[in-house]
């Protein structure tokens, strides 16, 4: 009798709480940004410059390097999250929240980031800078 | 009239039955006893932050596209606005100040010794939440830096193992740091912060009031071996009225801090834009900032950050059971303890120090 008392307001209180844990946690956001994106126009960038683009929800980093190459990079930093930006006097990529660097194609060099920012593939088609996820090889 | 007011009332509700304990109530007086009117400031400034935090919902709108504005709005249109929200921002810094020096002030002087350890237990929970608190307001106004520490705060979150991520995602209502999350943090920080703060701090009050204050140590050897040089005072009203000069003292230097300084509003959050160079947290945060950014990316096989927030939190959990590794005997209580405290104090304004001067 008392088994069946408390298994009745276990499950109970089982019916009321599994509902609200999963009102806890948001649905999830379909990413509609796709694979590709134009980044920037031909002439947007100086040499030795960097800009910021949007990637779907996230951000990603348009390099143009002072001998005219073009590099794109996710722009979140791997330590904890932050938007990295291009710092033309080091010619690297710099986190301002933790000081963390990259080189131009995403290695991490130094500070805390643990890994490196993923690369994408650039090509200019047009005057258009167009941006896409690496294809697996 | 009021005297009739109050006799009205006695015959109704027996007024006089519910003073007499606090009448009864003593405070012991020796050279340290200073020290014990942190914890009565910190409730006040906590007042003021449920005043003037109810003030300011008459106009906040939380949403990335309004919250900015209605700051912004409350700052420039709204009369007083500006020193509303100066006071708002100044007592829960102050707050926090006065929260962390009664804590060590606690510390020092070994008051969470036996039959004190649940309330240093409630009063560490206590401070956790006041920090959630600076942690939740501090997005409130959306702006650049209050966004990019939200990214940092909670990819902290989320470098936890296992649990970490599903946390990081319920914080942030998404993957990203976004509207969501400022709808998220209002949330916790009018409602689930205030809720839990309350509970604690009746808790807390009730254990205060239970157990009667703690006297240090070495006083309590001396007033055993002489009991005639125990020295007391009454609570009601000569530590109350000592109590109120100095929440006087606390609004005043609130009042000023708050005239002088005014808040900044800074600039508006746009997760698409790089985080400023020289971006720090809140002060309270900086010793924690500061060691996160000195450990390697690699420590053995195990990555920095990862450790650093387990760290963290192991400190945090050791610091919190601290009373339960200190002996009963006033006469043997733990000198290591002492040196520990000592070590963290000097370890958080000194990383703290580094933080802010660091580039």
């Amino acid at each position: 009798m008392e088994a069946f008392l408390g298994g009745g307001i276990l499950a109970t209180l089982a019916s009321f709480l599994y509902p609200v844990m999963r009102f806890l946690v948001p649905p999830p956001v379909v990413d509609l940004g796709g694979d590709e994106v134009v980044a920037a126009k031909v002439g947007d960038l100086k040499p030795n410059s960097g800009k910021i683009f949007r990637f779907g929800s996230r951000p990603g980093l348009l390099i143009l390097t002072s001998d005219g190459t073009y590099h794109a990079l996710s722009a979140t930093c791997t330590h904890l999250g932050c938007t990295v930006q291009y710092r033309s006097d080091m010619h690297e990529v710099w986190c301002a929240c933790h000081n963390g660097t990259y080189s131009i194609t995403g290695r991490n060099i130094s500070g805390p980031p643990p890994r490196p920012l993923d690369a994408f593939d650039v090509h200019v088609r047009g005057d258009e800078i167009v941006v896409s996820r690496k294809r697996e090889a | 009239m009021i005297s009739a007011i109050i006799r009205w009332l006695d015959e109704r509700l027996h007024l006089d039955g519910l003073i007499a304990p606090l009448r009864h109530k003593t405070v012991p007086t020796h050279r340290l006893s200073y020290w014990y009117f942190f914890g009565g400031i910190t409730l006040f400034l906590f007042v003021v932050q449920v005043i003037t935090g109810v003030l300011l919902l008459l106009y906040y709108r939380a949403g990335a596209n309004e919250a900015f504005e209605s700051v912004q709005y409350i700052m420039t249109q709204v009369r007083f606005g500006w020193l509303i929200r100066s006071i708002h921002s100044w007592s829960a810094n102050l707050m926090i100040l006065t929260a962390f020096a009664h804590m060590f002030s606690v510390a020092f002087l070994k008051a969470y010794r036996k039959p004190r350890e649940l309330t240093w237990v409630s009063g560490m929970l206590l401070l956790f939440l006041v920090m959630g608190f600076g942690f939740s307001g501090y997005l409130l106004p959306w702006n650049t830096l209050a966004f990019f520490a939200t990214k940092v705060g909670t990819s902290m979150v989320g470098e936890v193992p296992i649990i970490g991520r599903p946390m990081m995602i319920f914080l942030r209502g998404g993957e990203q740091v976004t509207g969501a999350t400022l709808t998220r943090f209002f949330g916790f920080h009018v409602t689930v912060l205030p809720g839990l703060v309350l509970i604690l701090i009746a808790i807390h009050l009730f254990l205060v009031q239970r157990q009667g204050m703690s006297v240090p140590p070495e006083t309590e050897e001396e007033w055993v071996r002489n009991p005639s040089a125990r020295r007391e005072m009454k609570f009601f009203p000569n530590f109350l009225l000592r109590e109120l000069m100095a929440w006087y003292v606390a609004i005043g230097v609130l009042g000023a801090l708050a005239a002088i300084f005014p808040w900044n509003l800074g600039v508006k959050a746009d997760p698409f834009v790089s985080a400023p160079a020289g971006i720090k947290p809140e002060w309270y945060f900086l010793f924690m900032f500061q060691t996160l950014k000195l450990i390697p990316s690699k420590v053995w096989l195990i990555d920095g950050e990862v450790l650093g927030v387990l760290g963290c939190g192991l400190a945090g959990l050791l610091w919190l059971l601290l009373p339960f590794f200190e002996s009963e005997q006033p006469s043997h209580t733990k000198k290591w303890i002492t040196g520990l405290t000592i070590f963290v104090l000097v370890y958080v304004i000194g990383m703290s120090v580094y933080g802010f001067l660091a580039k």
